[in-house]
């Protein structure tokens, strides 16, 4: 019954974003709105989506959304055409959808075709065939390893398409302007410094322990560039340019994603399937240890690095401005 | 009334999806539009994740003892999802800092305006 | 050893090219590098064609988990003959690439530009190889995410509002599917498109089959530029980059046409999704829309990049309007349209990167007097958009032939005449492009100034494979067929 409290939450806030003009506080909602939402998925018991849309639904979309507004501008412009049609569209599309749902088994009910087939598999083999009680990283890393390639790539991706687009703002190495960062602000400088080790300590704890509770490469990488994000902040965006070049960030995003690519052409070598896990070791159980050890770090690295990169973009711009 | 409450979740969610639909639809603003986008998809995950619960189910992580767990597949699905949603984000602010270079403008119809000027 | 993971190979071989691009310092390794690994991937299709042909379907297991619980690769004629058509229009275009990214693209740019294109490849070959419903939607915003940023790369600025288009319908047409697949996976449980092939006809009733059919139609309908939801597609292509534009020309959008007869066809059954839509009223009413409305569109357009554009939602009805047929010649109609309207537009869009390599834009007054001074281009240009129109000894006349055959199998002469009446609007655009090449004189004295042999080449190649394959039609046709044959031979009920 939380569920509905929450849910009432989000649907006041949703259409508080789409009635509002300021933009800063909308973004401010949307941040909001994602919180909620991981509210739900705890609720809901998937604790491992609530972790990732917290850090990344409402962390780094939200920064991300930030950063631009500030190099752009804040208000909304009153629209001025016509909302018939967008609300035609939506009606018709809305009704598709709840006549959707009128043949769909009812919530939560163990009856439901998505607990007959396939996930029982999961439940009642993974533990046994991967070595992983966490079945949702057994599936991730192991059972649906390729998709987990594919979203690398993904990030891997969206990283080249960012540095493409603002690296024409990448000329002004020599002026030595610190806008955006904590110089002025001694107490936080100071707690900032103290934060950051325990930051990446904690991200080594979430890499690593993917494999019992909540966690993995992709929330470990969020974190880990947190740490370094925030370290920016503190000293300045020369200093962590010094420290991460562009060629080291290109090098360590193609890394991950060719260490992940690498552990399925090894597995093809030694006679199996690409990223069959289960030939690395006479154990097939210690050769899934290491196969969903080494994916996870290559999404770690790969997320660490691309992060990083798409954060330095996005301060280069506003130096430049 | 027993549809109701079996059901009211996926309506909610569904409203939700609306929602952001229509923001991206209806809006002139590209950062604004990204925000619709975005809640339109958190409506999506909403809905998978929906599917998994069990009811009494906890989180699949595998304990000692009798326990009925939630479905772990709807939750790698989102997963991948939520991080293709910030994929596509980031690089959607990083075309909106460049078309506010190139036009000095991120609403839809100034830009329009300026386009037919040519 | 090697032959047994083709499956696979094909998309992973240009996905390990595209990190090792931002790795390479020398840019001359960049191209090599590209081209090897398409080059790769194309005899990697060829090969799985044949072995498909011989074999029936190839299955490949993932991680070595069997499906549904992994993923599974599963190639037939069907997408053997996509792959094919991808990676032969990557690997002709490539070819091209080098010197017109090298004027087009700062050299800064040139390793993200190449592993983009790589990128955007995979995801093609990804999607099109797959047999995993979810595995299609993370491909599917792999080739997505990448092709924004090609597109982005045009040198005018609305090559960045195009790719902002782009992006936020590509994003709606991808929840769309997301929404789909997930509706789907509520009624069975899996994931694997085969095994929801014979777990959908048991819940054929339910409202929320029919409400996922809705989706996937709609969301693939999206990616497809399928009349009237085509907006982004004239934009895209004619503010992406010249190499960019045929690329994603000869190749995004037919690989979205695969994804809907795959759907259609193998998942939902043609049974299925003909009878509980009136799907063939639907395809044929939106495919004559886009024939009429896009043909004479694009005679009104006076930048040829868009004029193609225009003309490229146009050749999508006639894909569209095979499968509405639902019979052999229709679907081999619709299969045949699909290489050989890759093999024209990929043509045309490389003899405009040619034109603007040259003359720096392809507006209307920079063909005047083209046929003088850039004779072979504008050769390419000439015999290209005969094809286009359909022209006997072109691969054109080919597909539209069996459009027309099928139309009149069915007693649909209204259609006949439409499709003619398309070729005659065709006709007009290329005519007019025809009078301005050979009849007008350019108001500045150019010397004769062909493009460069590097460029010339490959846009030939792609010209003489619209007329050799326009004689000898034997490799398309009998893939198409069999193709065609197995979609309807799984419609009768049957599975391979």
């Amino acid at each position: 019954m939380i569920n509905i409290i929450l849910l009432g939450f989000l649907a006041v806030v949703a259409i508080a974003v789409a009635m509002m003009r300021d933009l800063f506080a909308i973004v401010m909602l949307f941040g909001i709105y994602s919180l909620l939402t991981a509210g739900i998925f705890v609720s809901l018991d998937a604790v491992d989506v609530a972790f990732t849309e917290a850090a990344v639904g409402a962390g780094i979309s939200t920064i991300l959304i930030l950063s631009t507004l500030a190099l752009t501008s804040r208000e909304e412009k009153q629209p001025t055409h016509s909302f018939l049609l967008p609300l035609l569209v939506v009606l018709v599309t809305g009704a598709t959808l709840v006549y959707g749902t009128l043949d769909m088994p009812a919530f939560s009910d163990p009856e439901a075709p998505v607990h007959q087939h396939v996930a029982p598999h999961y439940l009642n083999q993974a533990e046994q065939e991967t070595g992983v009680p966490n079945i949702v990283t057994a599936v991730l890393a192991s059972y649906r390893s390729y998709d987990t390639m594919g979203e690398v790539t993904v990030i891997f991706t969206a990283g080249i398409a960012v540095l493409l687009l603002l690296s024409a703002f990448r000329h002004h190495e020599d002026e030595a302007s610190n806008l955006n960062d904590l110089s002025h602000h001694p107490v936080l400088r100071y707690i900032a410094r103290l934060m950051i080790p325990f930051i990446l300590l904690f991200a080594l704890y979430v890499q690593f322990h993917g494999d019992y509770g909540p966690g993995g490469g992709f929330q470990a990488g969020v974190i880990f560039a947190a740490g370094f994000i925030l370290y920016g902040l503190v000293v300045g965006i020369d200093k962590t340019r010094q420290m991460f070049s562009e060629s080291k960030l290109h090098w360590l995003m193609a890394s991950g994603l060719l260490l992940y690519i690498g552990v399925g052409i090894v597995s093809l070598l030694l006679g199996g399937e690409f990223l069959n896990y289960n030939v690395f070791a006479a154990d097939p159980l210690k050769g899934q240890h290491w196969g969903i050890f080494l994916v996870e770090l290559g999404v770690g690295i790969t997320v660490t690095a691309t992060m990083i990169s798409v954060f330095l973009a996005f301060s280069e711009v506003r130096r430049s401005e | 009334m027993s549809t109701f409450i079996d059901l009211y979740n996926y309506w909610i969610f569904i409203f939700l999806m609306m929602v952001g639909f229509y923001i991206v639809i209806s809006q002139g603003n590209l950062v604004k539009k990204i925000i619709g986008l975005n809640i339109f998809q958190t409506a999506v995950f909403l809905l998978y994740i929906s599917m998994g619960k069990v009811k009494g189910g906890t989180a699949p992580i595998i304990m000692a003892g009798d326990v009925s767990y939630s479905n772990p597949l709807p939750h790698v699905l989102i997963l991948t999802a939520i991080v293709v949603g910030v994929a596509t984000t980031a690089l959607a602010m990083a075309l909106i800092i460049r078309i506010r270079k190139a036009y000095g403008t991120i609403e839809e119809q100034d830009i329009h305006e300026q386009d037919a000027s040519l | 050893m090697i032959s047994s993971h083709l499956p696979v190979l094909q998309v992973v071989l240009p996905l390990i090219a595209a990190p090792l691009c931002l790795l390479l310092r020398r840019s001359s390794l960049l191209w090599i590098l590209s081209f090897a690994a398409s080059l790769a991937a194309m005899i990697i299709a060829w090969l799985l064609l044949q072995q498909a042909g011989s074999s029936g379907v190839i299955s490949y297991t993932i991680g070595g988990w069997a499906a549904p619980w992994g993923i599974e690769y599963r190639i037939d004629t069907l997408n053997a003959y996509v792959l094919l058509i991808v990676t032969s229009i990557s690997t002709v275009v490539l070819l091209a690439a080098k010197k017109s990214i090298e004027q087009e693209i700062p050299q800064q740019h040139w390793p993200m530009f190449y592993s983009s294109y790589l990128l955007c490849l995979t995801g093609l070959l990804g999607i099109t190889a797959t047999g995993d419903a979810f595995n299609v939607f993370v491909f599917l915003e792999i080739s997505s995410l990448s092709s924004y940023a090609l597109i982005s790369l045009g040198r005018d600025r609305r090559a960045l509002t195009a790719s902002y288009q782009y992006l936020v319908m590509g994003t709606i047409g991808a929840t769309f599917i997301l929404i789909g697949i997930g509706l789907l996976y509520m009624l069975t449980g899996t994931l694997n498109m085969h095994d929801l092939a014979q777990r959908l006809p048991a819940v054929a009733q339910s409202k929320t089959l029919l409400s996922a059919f809705a989706f996937l139609f709609v969301g693939i309908s999206l990616k497809l530029a399928l009349f009237p939801l085509h907006l982004w597609l004239p934009n895209a292509y004619t503010y992406s980059p010249s190499i960019v534009s045929a690329f994603l020309a000869g190749t995004a959008t037919k690989v979205a046409v695969y994804v809907l007869l795959r759907f259609i066809f193998t998942v939902f059954g043609a049974d299925y999704a003909f009878s509980v839509l009136p799907l063939t009223e639907i395809l044929m009413l939106l495919a004559v829309a886009a024939i009429m409305f896009a043909s004479i569109s694009a005679i009104y357009q006076s930048n040829i990049k868009r004029l193609f554009a225009y003309s490229s939602v146009a050749q999508l009805g006639y894909i569209i309007l095979g499968i509405g047929f639902l019979s052999v010649s229709g679907l081999t109609a619709t299969l045949l349209h699909l290489f050989n309207h890759a093999l024209m537009k990929a043509a045309l869009f490389m003899a405009l990167a040619c034109v603007l390599y040259r003359q720096g834009d392809v507006m209307f007054s920079n063909v005047k007097g083209l046929g003088k001074t850039m004779p072979w281009t504008f050769m390419a240009i000439v015999l290209g958009g005969l094809s286009l129109v359909g022209v006997p000894l072109t691969v054109g006349f080919i597909s539209k032939w069996y459009l027309v055959v099928a139309a009149i199998e069915q007693g649909h002469f209204v259609l006949v005449a439409i499709i003619l009446f398309g070729s005659l609007l065709a006709l007009v655009y290329v005519w007019r492009l025809v009078e301005q090449g050979y009849f007008h004189n350019s108001e500045e004295d150019h010397p004769r100034q062909e493009a460069p042999l590097s460029l010339l080449i490959p846009t030939w190649m792609l010209v003489l494979a619209n007329i050799y394959l326009g004689i000898d039609t034997s490799l398309t046709i009998g893939a198409a067929e069999q193709a065609a044959q197995m979609l309807l031979g799984q419609a009768g009920g049957g599975s391979p």
